[in-house]
């Protein structure tokens, strides 16, 4: 029948998984954009999944859902979704507003009993219409029954059985998309290795999708998704944390100094220290301490003893450990501090993202305590800056908050495993031999970077005190003194400012001769790109400036935005990076786009707002 | 050979700002003695306090330190002995400090069963901050931010280690200087968190607290001095011993009410058993005499190097060269050519 089949090519396509917290939707959403990305697309993904463990099945609190985005030019999850998987009536409900005018939805009509309806609060017999959706774009699979019929003679219990109906799904998506069943049955047998039979049933199952989509649907068009040309290199798909736990062990090669993790378990940020703990085979002590407090303060003392110190968290741990913070300012010992920001303020929203922990990190702590504040841009770029924060933190001595969040953290993308060379050498400010014969104090600075040298616990002669009384510039013993106090505050933070000379200058995108540019930070770059771009095509050509480096600032920054009429800040807060840079640019009128929704934005959402600015509507 | 230390080698120059006549001066001075009678080198010494008037103390060493920030101490310790073993890591709390502020570190630190040696200045009162009580000052004491008293009843802090299940607990008085040598050089010897309780006076705000125990006359019949392996006697002659009393225990004078010798019970610091220990140490120099020296030394595993053990097996069974080798060896992955 497949020569029925019109087939039509799409650039990227979107395809939303969704279903109770145990219907592994993850795992099927998972293995979907591993396998397209081996086909040479592009990948973005966003975990989007309830704060309950379980939710009671079936009811709307507990759908989760899993977005992929593959294809060419694809640097969000999207906006919409050109497929919906729905495998019960309550992700039906929650999920449509997802899906795109006009888009497929695939659905277990199994579960259309009236129990089911009535747990996902429908008030009649017939979901599709009471949504109102047109029963030309739906896909009504009695997926239950399918299932049991494919396994009766597995010997598997109901509940086992049960638990393939993602791979049905999946191979109904893989029918659609014209993806390689035999890709996606080796990562299920490197999933099941231990489990032949467990590898056996999913198989059979996934063959049973893909046959059902390709016998029973000729009406449906299938499609080919483009495929792009990447750099040259070896590639694996990677979220935001894990890309996150891998820069810091590239640090610690690249910097000669043993890693350790000081964390207590915290959403969305817990997965850093799951990957850490297991990275023992490459030497890393992680370390699961009491409380958010014990945890950066075993990283400072493993600072001191002369580790590449970690600590990672999300703002409410964040807050915990702000006083902590101060002392590794005093004391001016490296640290790096992983903020993987969520929906605030107290417990918020805890497993949804937010760009709201900026302030936190730039002034969250009592008295003036300067440190360097980093943001990374996507779940890939989170490799970069993880390895970005412990070098400016071992080069510098100094704390270094790094922000991501929830939505980076956890979505992936396909990642160049980096070829060796590709990242410099971490040079630490050791305190040289010279120096120490010479008389060496602790707070004694490098004259250009004011950075103090870094003298470790067991090297004979160097015995020093640190601490969080104030110390003397000259002699580093106890001062009250308050000329000597204004001068210590003053050089911690010049030497922060300095580290502006040691990162990247800022970078314009899209049309840099508009003269309107276009500014984020953090986690929202795949979107504001994508937005540029989409503005392009209205005739509406901007600049684009993304930070990755908070505090310092780029050098050329300022100079740079100056430049421009309207600057226009999006960010996912009330306007913290717009004051932050209000107030360094006193006589500009910065714009505003802004969502505090606990969601990433919509592409269209900043293309409208850009509009609607410039338009004057806004 | 190996180099011997004195205790001027633990000293530096600068000058001691505690209050004359405060129990900290003595403790000073018998922690030099006690870290040369160890002789581990001060450089490969790491002495981290908290914040108060004893946590002042690394200033005033010749070997690395710190001085952090209120209650954390434990908790920095944990970290400078986790990542570096080969370091002898000393933490020094006050009452305050380490019991309240810092007492899930405290709690925490002891269960872990980290090799360091955490020195517990107990004044019963916050010195620092002028005279408030303390989470080990008596129901009912009066103090600035008591004034009618409290109503509340103290941490003791052998019941709170025992609690946290830890496994070396000893107590000195800061002008018991021997007692105090000794006890701090156990506790340096022990493999594993090691408490030490040392009853110090703040001659501004407390003064007098523990002199029931510590007074010259009185000292006799009210403590009793602990050793492994001895006879558990004490009064001025050695005349009195402890004995079993059902499940508790007795003070009785040798040779009066048909107690002998073989009745007083010999101290065995090592049995796993902490029963006893837990009796011994909460007798409070009143109906029985306060126990001072070593009252639990029992070996147990250490978090330090059960971690450094688990990482060094782990690197051998799976021997990656590095992060590239291991993400290549473990996670699917495509080439682009």
């Amino acid at each position: 029948m497949l020569e029925n089949t019109d087939v039509r090519t799409l650039r990227e396509v979107v395809v939303r998984f969704s279903g109770d917290s145990g219907d592994g939707m993850q795992l099927a959403g998972n293995i979907f954009s591993n396998v397209s990305a081996g086909e040479g697309n592009q990948i973005s993904t966003f975990p989007d999944y309830p704060a309950e463990i379980r939710a009671p099945q079936g009811s709307l609190s507990g759908v989760s859902g899993f977005q992929v985005h593959v294809g060419v030019g694809v640097h969000t999850p999207g906006d919409e979704a050109d497929v919906l998987v729905a495998m019960n009536p309550a992700a039906l409900k929650t999920n449509l507003q997802y899906l795109k005018k006009g888009g497929v939805i695939i659905c277990d009509s199994d579960t259309f009993r009236p129990a089911d309806l009535k747990k996902a609060l429908y008030t009649t017999d017939d979901p599709i219409a009471e949504l109102g959706i047109d029963p030309k774009q739906v896909l009504l699979v009695p997926m239950t029954t399918l299932l049991k019929e494919t396994l009766k003679d597995s010997g598997m219990d109901a509940k086992s059985i049960m638990k393939c109906k993602n791979m049905l799904a999946l191979g109904i998506v893989c029918w659609l998309f014209e993806r390689d069943l035999d890709a996606v049955l080796r990562k299920l047998q490197a999933k099941f290795a231990k489990k032949p039979a467990v590898y056996e049933a999913n198989a059979k199952v996934l063959q049973a999708g893909w046959d059902f989509g390709h016998n029973t649907h000729s009406s449906l068009s299938t499609y080919r998704i483009e495929t792009e040309a990447t750099r040259p290199g070896i590639y694996t798909d990677v979220n935001g944390n894990t890309a996150t736990a891998w820069g810091l062990i590239l640090a610690s090669e690249k910097s000669g100094r043993p890693l350790f993790l000081g964390s207590y378990p915290i959403t969305p940020a817990t997965d850093i220290l799951h990957e850490l703990a297991k990275r023992k085979d490459l030497g890393v002590k992680a370390c699961q301490m009491e409380d958010e407090i014990a945890g950066i303060c075993s990283a400072i003392g493993a600072s001191y003893a002369g580790h590449l110190a970690v600590t990672s968290t999300s703002g409410p741990g964040l807050a915990l450990k702000s006083e902590a913070l101060g002392l590794a300012v005093i004391a001016e010992l490296p640290l790096v501090v992983i903020d993987v920001q969520r929906g605030g303020p107290s417990t918020g929203l805890p497993t949804k993202t937010e760009q709201t922990d900026l302030f936190q990190a730039l002034y969250g702590r009592n008295g003036e305590s300067p440190l360097c504040v980093l943001a990374a841009a996507s779940p890939t770029d989170c490799f970069t800056m993880a390895f970005e924060a412990a070098r400016i933190a071992i080069e510098h001595m100094t704390p270094v908050i790094l922000l991501t969040d929830a939505f980076i953290a956890n979505g992936s993308s396909a990642w160049r495993i980096p070829e060796p060379g590709d990242f410099p050498e971490i040079r630490p400010n050791y305190l040289p031999q010279e120096k120490l014969e010479a008389g060496w104090r602790p707070y004694q600075r490098d004259e250009e970077s004011l950075v103090r040298y870094w003298a470790l616990p067991g090297t004979e002669g160097a015995q020093h005190r640190v601490g969080g009384l104030e110390k003397d510039f000259n002699t580093s013993v106890i001062s009250t003194d308050g000329p000597n106090h204004e001068k210590m505050v003053k050089t911690r933070r010049e030497k922060i400012a300095r580290i502006s000379s040691c990162i990247p200058p800022l970078s314009v995108q899209g049309n840099p001769a508009s003269d309107t540019i276009l500014v984020g930070w953090g986690g929202t770059y795949g979107h504001l790109l994508t937005a540029a771009a989409e503005l392009q095509n209205h005739g509406t050509s901007v600049a684009l400036a993304h930070f990755r480096y908070i505090n310092p600032l780029p050098g050329n920054a300022l100079d740079l935005l100056r430049r421009y009429d309207n600057i226009i800040v999006a960010e996912l807060n009330t306007g913290m990076f717009a004051d932050y840079l209000q107030s360094k640019l006193p006589g500009k009128n910065i714009r505003r786009i802004n969502k505090i929704e606990g969601q990433p934005f919509l592409v269209h959402e900043i293309v409208d707002g850009v509009e609607e600015i410039l338009n004057g509507n806004r | 050979m190996e180099q011997t230390f004195t205790p001027q080698d633990y000293k530096n120059q600068l000058n001691v700002r505690w209050c004359p006549g405060c129990g900290d001066h003595a403790i000073l001075n018998v922690l030099h003695k006690a870290m040369a009678e160890v002789g581990v080198a001060p450089h490969d010494t790491v002495v981290v306090s908290g914040i108060g008037c004893s946590s002042r103390l690394p200033y005033y060493m010749n070997t690395y330190g710190m001085h952090t920030i209120h209650g954390r101490a434990a908790a920095i310790a944990t970290g400078v002995k986790t990542a570096n073993p080969q370091l002898t890591v000393w933490q020094i709390s006050g009452d305050g400090d380490g019991l309240a502020i810092g007492g899930n570190h405290f709690i925490h630190a002891v269960r872990r069963n980290v090799d360091i040696n955490m020195l517990l200045f107990n004044n019963k009162i916050y010195g620092l901050t002028k005279g408030q009580y303390s989470p080990t000052s008596a129901r009912g004491t009066i103090s600035k931010s008591s004034p009618y008293g409290t109503t509340e009843d103290p941490f003791i802090p052998a019941e709170l280690c025992f609690g946290a299940r830890g496994n070396f607990f000893a107590r000195g008085i800061d002008v018991a200087l021997d007692t105090t040598k000794e006890v701090l050089v156990a506790a340096a010897r022990h493999k594993g968190a090691s408490v030490v309780e040392i009853l110090q006076n703040c001659v501004i705000f407390n003064n007098g607290i523990h002199t029931c125990i510590t007074d010259k006359e009185r000292r006799f019949d009210h403590t009793i001095h602990l050793r492994h392996g001895e006879k558990m006697l004490f009064g001025k002659d050695m005349e009195k011993g402890l004995v079993q009393d059902g499940f508790g225990l007795k003070a009785v004078t040798v040779g009066e009410d048909g107690y002998t010798m073989d009745d007083v019970l010999v101290h065995d610091a090592h049995t796993p058993s902490n029963f006893l220990h837990q009796q011994l140490a909460m007798m409070d120099g009143d109906s029985l005499p306060l126990a001072i020296g070593v009252i639990r030394d029992v070996q147990a595993p250490t978090y330090e190097s059960d971690v450094q053990a688990q990482v060094a097996e782990v690197r051998a069974k799976k021997n990656y060269s590095g992060l590239r080798e291991l993400i290549l060896a473990t996670k699917e992955t495509w080439e682009v050519k």
